[in-house]
């Protein structure tokens, strides 16, 4: 991530607050900031999402294109995750300097998304073995202000969600080949379920207790951090450690312990956008626009 | 031919502008608040944003400090999900590279980069939506950018693109008009002076028709001129608003 300077003193006043269940904005440990989702943002992807989480900024787009299946799995279609961190959000980002974090953050993707559970991947298929739909999935840093991974989940739900794909006729050429035809009426299309599309949640530890949605100053006093992806019906899906300090295993039970609690507001209230008719009374404020402007 | 296409007999272009015609300019300023200048521009599909830190000290490479003036850097790049086909590498490739060169010459013409000696500042652009125009939208985002960052420059820098066809200049061409394989000319100009900071043409064209594309060039990029100046006014206005002046 981007890095921030923090003196000792400031480390001090950051972790003598965290104990007291108060952070430097006024947030207890387990509250969010501000988050304001907008989809269809870009006009010429299949689906779209920006999120802005306090200083946080991530635009995803979905563009669905016809491909072949992965060998093993000859019935599903597949996703691919490209993180591009732009040197927009730092300086330190220019050239290949935004590569490695890039990778990191695609590679916990993959890991995330990677089980049967997550998106219903044989409603990608074509025909098996042959033709299928590939998502790439394509994630924008616009700006850093930490907790990239909670942005980058909830964009990328509610990009898959905003996504619309042509549906297909196959038919029969004259040699006997199959032929593909994409309906042109662009209402004539299938979306995807997102119900059990996870959201990461991300927990530092900042001296004796954990906090979510951790600042860059935080994440500057914090030695380790957990990182959990967890659907709203709490089943979790990946749980990576980062950090250069170590965790006892009785903080990493607290830790989720503690997850299964907010995430079902959380996670739920990520179906706020989704379901209009439903509301949900969280412990954040979400806030939901779908205009096609940007800003 | 592509002609016919390009331009109907009543004047009409394939998206129903006249052959002067600008396309629609929607600009915001300060969209950041990390970044010392932001700004994002829509002209018609094409979708830019700029992003200026600076000036700061020379990073990387201390070689590369200058004694007298500051030292622009620019990096050009688009999102993968820009294009209509999905592009596999944001940045590095040849065209990125060159945009970035051209972007860097333009903005060292414009500002008044003699004040901050031994300094640096960066300017970074992404397209996030490529609709023809890629180098006009990036410029004149970078302006506003350059403008809510505090910079001084000599002058707005307002770039456009003009085609020739039928014996017709277009101003503003889309990506369509673009690709269709006619002149286009790209043009970054201070509107004041009348100076130009960038030119570039490619494809052929008779040079009796030099003088006409340039001054359809340099009419639109005045038009865009006004317009970036109503947004940068606005945007004082709103700011100074907040602040209680």
């Amino acid at each position: 991530m981007a890095t921030v300077q923090v003196s000792e003193a400031e480390k001090v006043y950051i972790l003598h607050g965290v104990r007291d269940d108060l952070r430097v904005d006024g947030r207890g440990c387990e509250d969010y900031r501000h988050m304001e989702i907008e989809t269809d943002v870009v006009s010429n992807t299949d689906g779209s999402a920006k999120v802005s989480l306090g200083h946080t900024d991530v635009l995803v787009g979905v563009k669905a294109e016809i491909g072949k299946p992965r060998p093993m799995v000859p019935h599903e279609g597949y996703l691919e995750f490209f993180v591009d961190c732009s040197a927009n959000a730092t300086p330190e980002f220019e050239g290949r300097g935004g590569d490695e974090l890039g990778v990191e953050l695609s590679n916990t993707l993959y890991k995330v998304f990677n089980n049967r559970s997550s998106i219903d991947l044989k409603s990608l298929c074509i025909s098996p073995g042959e033709h299928c739909w590939v998502l790439y999935v394509d994630v924008l840093l616009l700006q850093c202000d930490g907790n990239l991974f909670d942005a980058i989940s909830v964009a990328i739900k509610a990009a898959l969600f905003n996504t619309k794909i042509p549906k297909v006729h196959l038919s029969e050429n004259e040699e006997g080949g199959k032929e593909i035809e994409l309906s042109d009426d662009p209402y004539d299309c299938m979306r995807l379920n997102v119900e059990n599309v996870p959201c990461i949640v991300t927990l530092c530890k900042v001296g004796y207790r954990h906090v979510v949605d951790a600042t860059l100053q935080e994440k500057a006093c914090s030695v380790a951090s957990l990182i959990i992806s967890v659907t709203h019906k709490g089943t979790i899906t990946c749980v990576r450690k980062v950090g250069g300090g170590s965790l006892d295993p009785e903080s990493i039970f607290e830790m989720t312990e503690v997850r299964q609690d907010p995430p079902p507001p959380y996670s739920s209230s990520c179906h706020l956008p989704f379901r209009p008719s439903q509301h949900i009374s969280t412990g954040f404020p979400v806030r939901r626009s779908n205009c096609n402007r940007f800003v | 031919m592509a002609g016919v296409e390009l331009l109907s007999d009543q004047g009409y272009r394939l998206d129903g502008r006249k052959a002067t015609e600008l396309r629609k300019v929607q600009a915001r300023m300060g969209v950041f608040a990390q970044a010392d200048g932001s700004a994002y521009i829509e002209q018609g599909n094409t979708k830019a944003l700029a992003v200026v830190y600076g000036p700061h000290e020379v990073r990387m490479s201390r070689s590369k400090t200058l004694h007298d003036r500051a030292v622009i850097n620019c990096q050009y790049s688009m999102a993968t999900f820009s294009t209509a086909e999905r592009k596999r590498r944001p940045h590095g490739d040849r065209k990125s590279t060159e945009m970035s060169l051209h972007l860097k010459q333009t903005f060292e013409a414009a500002v008044l980069t003699n004040l901050y000696p031994r300094s640096q500042i960066d300017i970074y652009v992404k397209i996030l939506q490529s609709d023809g125009g890629n180098y006009s939208a990036c410029v004149n985002a970078a302006t506003l950018a350059v403008i809510d960052a505090g910079i001084p420059m000599r002058d707005y820098v307002c770039a456009c693109t003009a085609g020739f066809v039928d014996e017709t200049p277009l101003a503003d061409l889309c990506h369509a008009e673009e690709s269709g394989g006619g002149t286009s000319l790209a043009l970054a100009l201070l509107p004041r002076g009348g100076h130009i900071a960038l030119l570039q043409m490619d494809a052929r064209l008779h040079q009796d028709h030099l003088e006409t594309l340039m001054e359809a060039a340099m009419t639109a990029c005045k038009g865009v001129s006004k317009v970036l100046d109503q947004v940068v006014r606005q945007h004082l206005q709103e700011v100074s608003a907040l602040t209680g002046e």
